[in-house]
C-alpha cells in the first residue's frame, strides 16, 4: 500500500529508504525530505509536553495531488516516514497506525541485532521483507505497479 | 590478460578452489602457498607449473589475483588435456575438462569436476571440496584428513543435499567417516590407517602433528557421523590456517575458536553427508555447541547476551552483514540474546556458511529453538526424508517437516503474535475500530437494525427527546404523571417491534411516528415511540438517549404505553387530559353499581361514544377491572371537562391550524400537541388533584391500563378512538357521583370534538408516512448508489 518507506535517523540523515519506482525515485526522496520539516513541526509543538504523552504516530504530515505523506516518530527520535498513494481511498487511519507499527517493531528487532551498528544503514534481510510485504499490497490493488527494489545495495 | 570465459561448472569449480585458496578470506588473492600445492596436486610437472604461473601474470603481479587464479586454473586444465600451453590457448580449447588436481583434493576434485561437468549445480559439493577455512585458529590434529581422502574416493558423498545428482558418486560409507573421525579423538597424527597421503596433504600433516592444542580439544568429541569429504577438508583449512596461525601462538588463541572451528568442520562433515537435512544439528555438533556455550555462559539455561555473541562470532570472520543475517535467524525470540538452542542455530548456520551454503531466507525447521517440553520429543536430526538440498543451498529445506513439533511450528506465529502484541503505547485504534464498527451497523440491512442494541438517533427526535426530558421533569411534582410520562420512554427504550422497524431505519420518522400513532394500533403507537428512541441513536450524535425512566413495574410498561396510546390518539387535550388524569383521579375502588351509570350515559352520545359503550359493556363481563375502568372513565372526563374545556378547545383550534401547515411543521405540532397533551396531562392530574377526588395511587391507573391495553390490543384502529374515550370516560368514572349530568354532555362534546380531531390528524398522520415512506427509499436508493460509487473510486 505503501509507495514509498523511509527510515530517519535522529540526525535527520537516511537510515533506509525504499520506493515503489513506478517513475523517478527521487521524487519519493524529495518528498522524504521535505516532510522531514512537517515532522520537526510536529514534534515541536508537541514538545512543550513529556515526551510520554507524545504521540507517536503523527498521522498525515501533508498531501499532494498524487500522494499523502504519514509521520511516525520513536521515543528516539526516529522517524518513520510513509508515502501512500492517494487514490487508494481504501486506507484508513487504523491501517497506517498498523503498518507504522509493523515498521517500529521491525526496527526494533534490526536494533536488537547485536551486529548491527546504530547509525549503520539498515540492510536486513528481514526488515527489508516486511516493508516489502507493505509495499507489495499496491500489486494486489493496481497492476500497474512493481514491487521496488532496494534504492541502497 | 584476455578475457576469460568459463562455463558454468568451471567457474563454480574455480571459485570453490579460489575460496579455498583463500585463506585469508580476503576474496581476492589467493595465498602463494596454496595455490602452489594446488598446482603440485595437479600433478604437472615443475616447469609446466612455472609456465602456468607466469602466463597467468602472477609472476609478475606477485599474487594470485582472482582472474590470476582462473586462468592458472584453466591452463592447469589445458596442460592436463595435453594441450600446448599458450596464452591464447585459454579460451580456445574447448570442452575442456576440469583441472585435477592429485592426492586426497585430486580425488575428490575429480569427482567434482565429473559433477560439476554432470550436473552444474552441484553446490553441495562446493562444501566438499572447499570448506572455508574457519579463521580461527583451529588446531586440527586431523591431517589425517588426507588419509581419508583416499578412502572418500569410493564412498563419495560429495552432495548431501543433491542426492538425485552425482549418480558417480556412491553413498557414503559410515566406515569410511567412522574410521575417519575416529582419527580425531585419537589425537590425530597417531593413528594413520590411511596412508599414501598425497604430497599435497603431507605438509599439513606435519603441521598438525605440531598442534596439540586442538588435539585436546578435538578429543573431547565423538566420532561424527559419516561425512568423508568434510573432515579431511575440515582438518585441512584448520590445518592450513594452524600453519598461518603458528606465527600468532596458537596458545594464545581461545579455545573458543579452536573449538569453534574443529565444530564447524564437524558440522559441516555433518551436513554434507546426511542427505535428508543439511541443517540438522548431529549429536556431535550438537555438544560441540553446548560445550561452546558453556565457555561464555556457563549456565547452559541462561542467556548470551547480544555483545558476547557479537565477539564470538565476528571471530569467524564471516562479513558483518552475513553476521547480522544469521543472528536475525537465529536469535527467535528478538530479545537480544541467545539461549542454548538460539546460540546452537546460529553456530551451525556460521558452520554452514562458512563451508560455502548460502543462508537460508527463513530459520530452517531443524534449528527453530525447541520449546522446553519438546526437547525430548523433537529430534535435532529428526527430518525425514527432507531432501531439501535438491538445488541451491540457499533454500531452506522444506518447513513442513511431519516431524517438526507442531509448537516449533508455532513459534513463528507466535513470535509474530507477540511482535503485534508487543506494540508501543500507543493510541490504540479502538475509536476507529469503534467507529467502523457503527458505520458497519448503519448501512446493515436496516429492517434488522432492530436486534442492535445501538441507540439509533434522529435529528428530530432529538426534540422530541427534548419534549419527554420536558414532560419528565414538569411532571415531577406530580408523581402518577411521571411514571405516566415516564412510562412511553421506557417503552420506546425496550421494545423493538418489528412493525415499525423501518422507521427505525429512516432517520427522519421521529414526529411521522408519532402521528402515526394515530392511526396505528396503540399498541403501535408505543413502537413507534420506541423506534423513535432507537432512531435516535443511529443519528450522527450517536449518543445513547436519555436513560429510561425508572419503570415502576413490568406490567407498566405496557400500560404506559397504552397511556402514550391513550394521548396521542386522543388528540384533544381534554381526553388526553382526562386520560392522563386518569392515574392521578383513580378513585377508589368503583362500585359496580357505578358501571351501569356511565354505561347508560354513553348510549345517549353520539355514534362514537355508543360503539365506545358497547365496547366498553362488552368489555365489562370480560375483565372484572373493568368496571372500575369505566367508572374512573366517566370520572376524570367529567373532571376533565370541567376543567379542560378550555384546553380542549385549544386543541381542535390548534390542530386546524397546524393542519394546514405543511408536513414538517405538521410534524412538529404533532409533537407539540404530544407536548401540550402531556404537559395538560401533567396541569390536568394537578388539577384534578387540587379539585376532585383525590386521585388513587398508581396501581389503580396501572389496572387500568392493563385493561385498557387488553381490551386495545384485540380491537383494530378503529377502537383507538373508542378506547381513548372510553378511557376518557372510566377516568371520568369516579366523577359519576358527582356531577353526571353536566360531566355527560361535556364529554360528549369533547368526544365529539376529539373525534373530529383525530380523523384530521389520522390522515395527516397517513400523509406523513408516505412522506416518510418516500423519503426512506430515496436514502436506500442513494445509500445503494454510493455503495456502487465507492469500489471504483477505490481503486
Amino acid at each position: 500500500m505503501a509507495v514509498c518507506v523511509a527510515v530517519i535517523a535522529k540526525e535527520n540523515y537516511p537510515l533506509y529508504i525504499r520506493s515503489i519506482p513506478t517513475e523517478n525515485e527521487l521524487k519519493f526522496h524529495y518528498m522524504v525530505h521535505t516532510s522531514l520539516d512537517v515532522v520537526d513541526e510536529k514534534i515541536s509543538a508537541m514538545g512543550k509536553a513529556l515526551v510520554d504523552q507524545r504521540e507517536l504516530y503523527l498521522g498525515l504530515l501533508y498531501p499532494t495531488e498524487d500522494y499523502k505523506v504519514y509521520g511516525y516518530v520513536t521515543n528516539s527520535k526516529v522517524k518513520f516516514v510513509m508515502v501512500v498513494d492517494s487514490s487508494n481511498t481504501a486506507l484508513r487511519d487504523n491501517e497506517i497506525r498498523s503498518m507504522f507499527r509493523k515498521l517500529h517493531n521491525s526496527y526494533t528487532d534490526v536494533m536488537c541485532n547485536p551486529f548491527y551498528n546504530p547509525g549503520d544503514r539498515i540492510q536486513s534481510r528481514a526488515f527489508d521483507s516486511m516493508v516489502t510485504s507493505m509495499m507489495i499490497q499496491v500489486l494486489s490493488r493496481a497492476p500497474c505497479c512493481r514491487a521496488g527494489e532496494a534504492l541502497w545495495a | 590478460m584476455e578475457g576469460l570465459t568459463l562455463s558454468d561448472a568451471e567457474q563454480k569449480y574455480y571459485s570453490d578452489l579460489f575460496s579455498y585458496c583463500d585463506i585469508e578470506s580476503t576474496k581476492k588473492v589467493a595465498a602463494n602457498g596454496r595455490v602452489l600445492e594446488l598446482f603440485r596436486a595437479a600433478q604437472l610437472p615443475n616447469d609446466v607449473v612455472l609456465q602456468i604461473m607466469e602466463l597467468c601474470g602472477a609472476t609478475r603481479l606477485g599474487y594470485f589475483g582472482r582472474s590470476q587464479f582462473y586462468i592458472a586454473l584453466k591452463l592447469v586444465a589445458v596442460a592436463q588435456s595435453g594441450f600446448p600451453l599458450r596464452v591464447e590457448s585459454i579460451n580456445t580449447v574447448k570442452d575442456l575438462p576440469l583441472p585435477r588436481f592429485v592426492a586426497s583434493k585430486n580425488e575428490q576434485e575429480s569427482r567434482h569436476a565429473a559433477s560439476y561437468s554432470s550436473d552444474s549445480e552441484n553446490q553441495g559439493s562446493y562444501s566438499g571440496v572447499i570448506p572455508p577455512p574457519p579463521g580461527r585458529g583451529q588446531v586440527k590434529k586431523g591431517s589425517v584428513s588426507h588419509d581419508t581422502v583416499q578412502p572418500r574416493t569410493s564412498a563419495d558423498q560429495q552432495e548431501p543435499a543433491s542426492p538425485v545428482v552425482s549418480p558417480q558418486q556412491s553413498p557414503p560409507t559410515s566406515p569410511h567417516t567412522w574410521r575417519k573421525h575416529s582419527r580425531h579423538p585419537s589425537g590425530g597424527n597417531s593413528e594413520r590407517p590411511l596412508a599414501g597421503p598425497g604430497p599435497f596433504w603431507s605438509p599439513f600433516g606435519e603441521a598438525q602433528s605440531g598442534s596439540s592444542a586442538g588435539d585436546t580439544v578435538w578429543s573431547g568429541h565423538s566420532p561424527p557421523p559419516p561425512q568423508e569429504t568434510w573432515v579431511s577438508f575440515a582438518d585441512t583449512p584448520p590445518t592450513s590456517t594452524l600453519l598461518t596461525m603458528h606465527p600468532a601462538s596458537v596458545q594464545d588463541q581461545t579455545t573458543v575458536r579452536t573449538v569453534a572451528s574443529a565444530t564447524t568442520a564437524n558440522e559441516i562433515r555433518r551436513q554434507s553427508s546426511s542427505y535428508d537435512d543439511p541443517w540438522k544439528i548431529t549429536d556431535e555438533q550438537r555438544q560441540y555447541y553446548v560445550n561452546q556455550f558453556k565457555t561464555i555462559q556457563p549456565d547452559l539455561n541462561g542467556f548470551i547476551p547480544g555483545s558476547a555473541a557479537k565477539e564470538f562470532f565476528t571471530k569467524s570472520k564471516l562479513p558483518i552483514l552475513e553476521l547480522s543475517h544469521i543472528w536475525e535467524l537465529s536469535d527467535f525470540d528478538k530479545d537480544g540474546a541467545l539461549t542454548l538452542d538460539e546460540f546452537c542455530a546460529a553456530f551451525h548456520l556460521v558452520v554452514a556458511r562458512k563451508n560455502g551454503y548460502d543462508l537460508p531466507e527463513k530459520l530452517p525447521e531443524s534449528l527453530m529453538p525447541k520449546l522446553i517440553d519438546l526437547e525430548d520429543s523433537a529430534d535435532v536430526g529428526d527430518q525425514p526424508g527432507e531432501v531439501g538440498y535438491s538445488g541451491s543451498p540457499a533454500e531452506a529445506p522444506p518447513s513442513k517437516s511431519p516431524s517438526m513439533p507442531s509448537l516449533n511450528q508455532t513459534w513463528p506465529e507466535l513470535n509474530q503474535s507477540s511482535e503485534q502484541w508487543e506494540t508501543f503505547s500507543e493510541r490504540s485504534s479502538s475509536s476507529q475500530t469503534l467507529t467502523q464498527f457503527d458505520s458497519n451497523i448503519a448501512p446493515a440491512d436496516p429492517d434488522t437494525a432492530i436486534v442492535h442494541p445501538v441507540p439509533i438517533r434522529m435529528t428530530p427526535s432529538k426534540i422530541h427527546m427534548q419534549e419527554m426530558e420536558l414532560k419528565r421533569t414538569g411532571s415531577d411534582h406530580t408523581n402518577p404523571t411521571s411514571p405516566l410520562l415516564v412510562k412511553p420512554s421506557d417503552l420506546s427504550e425496550e421494545s423493538k417491534i418489528n412493525s415499525s422497524v423501518k422507521f427505525a431505519s429512516g432517520n427522519t420518522v421521529d414526529g411521522y411516528s408519532s402521528s402515526d400513532s394515530f392511526t396505528s394500533d396503540p399498541e403501535q403507537i408505543g413502537n413507534n415511540v420506541t423506534h423513535q428512541r432507537s432512531h435516535s441513536g443511529t443519528s450522527p450524535d450517536n449518543t445513547a438517549p436519555p436513560p429510561p425512566p425508572p419503570r415502576p413495574q413490568p406490567s407498566h410498561s405496557r400500560s404506559s404505553s397504552l397511556d402514550m396510546n391513550r394521548t396521542f390518539a386522543v388528540t384533544t387535550g381534554q381526553q388526553q387530559a382526562g386520560v392522563v388524569a386518569h392515574p392521578p383521579a383513580v378513585p377508589p375502588r368503583p362500585q359496580p353499581s357505578q358501571a351501569p351509570g356511565p354505561i347508560v350515559h354513553r348510549p345517549v352520545d353520539a355514534d362514537g361514544l355508543i360503539t365506545h359503550t358497547s365496547t366498553s359493556p362488552q368489555q365489562i363481563p370480560e375483565q372484572p377491572n373493568f368496571a372500575d375502568f369505566s367508572q374512573f372513565e366517566v370520572f376524570a372526563a367529567s373532571n376533565v371537562n370541567e376543567e379542560q374545556d378550555d384546553e380542549a378547545e385549544k386543541h381542535p383550534e390548534v390542530l386546524p391550524v397546524e393542519k394546514a401547515s405543511d408536513p414538517a411543521s405538521s410534524l412538529r405540532v404533532a409533537k407539540t400537541d404530544s407536548k401540550i397533551e402531556e404537559k395538560t396531562a401533567a396541569s390536568v392530574p394537578a388539577n384534578v388533584s387540587k379539585g376532585t377526588t383525590p386521585l388513587a395511587p398508581p396501581p389503580k391507573p396501572v389496572r387500568r391500563r392493563l385493561k385498557s391495553e387488553d381490551e386495545l390490543r384485540p380491537e383494530v384502529d378503529e377502537h383507538t378512538q373508542k378506547t381513548g374515550v372510553l378511557a376518557a370516560v372510566l377516568a371520568s368514572q369516579p366523577s359519576i357521583p358527582r356531577s353526571v349530568g353536566k360531566d355527560k354532555k361535556a364529554i360528549q362534546a369533547s368526544i365529539r370534538r376529539n373525534k373530529e380531531t383525530n380523523t384530521v390528524l389520522a390522515r395527516l398522520n397517513s400523509e406523513l408516512q408516505q412522506q416518510l415512506k418516500d423519503v426512506l427509499e430515496e436514502r436506500i436508493s442513494l445509500e445503494v448508489q454510493l455503495e456502487q460509487l465507492r469500489p471504483f473510486s477505490h481503486l
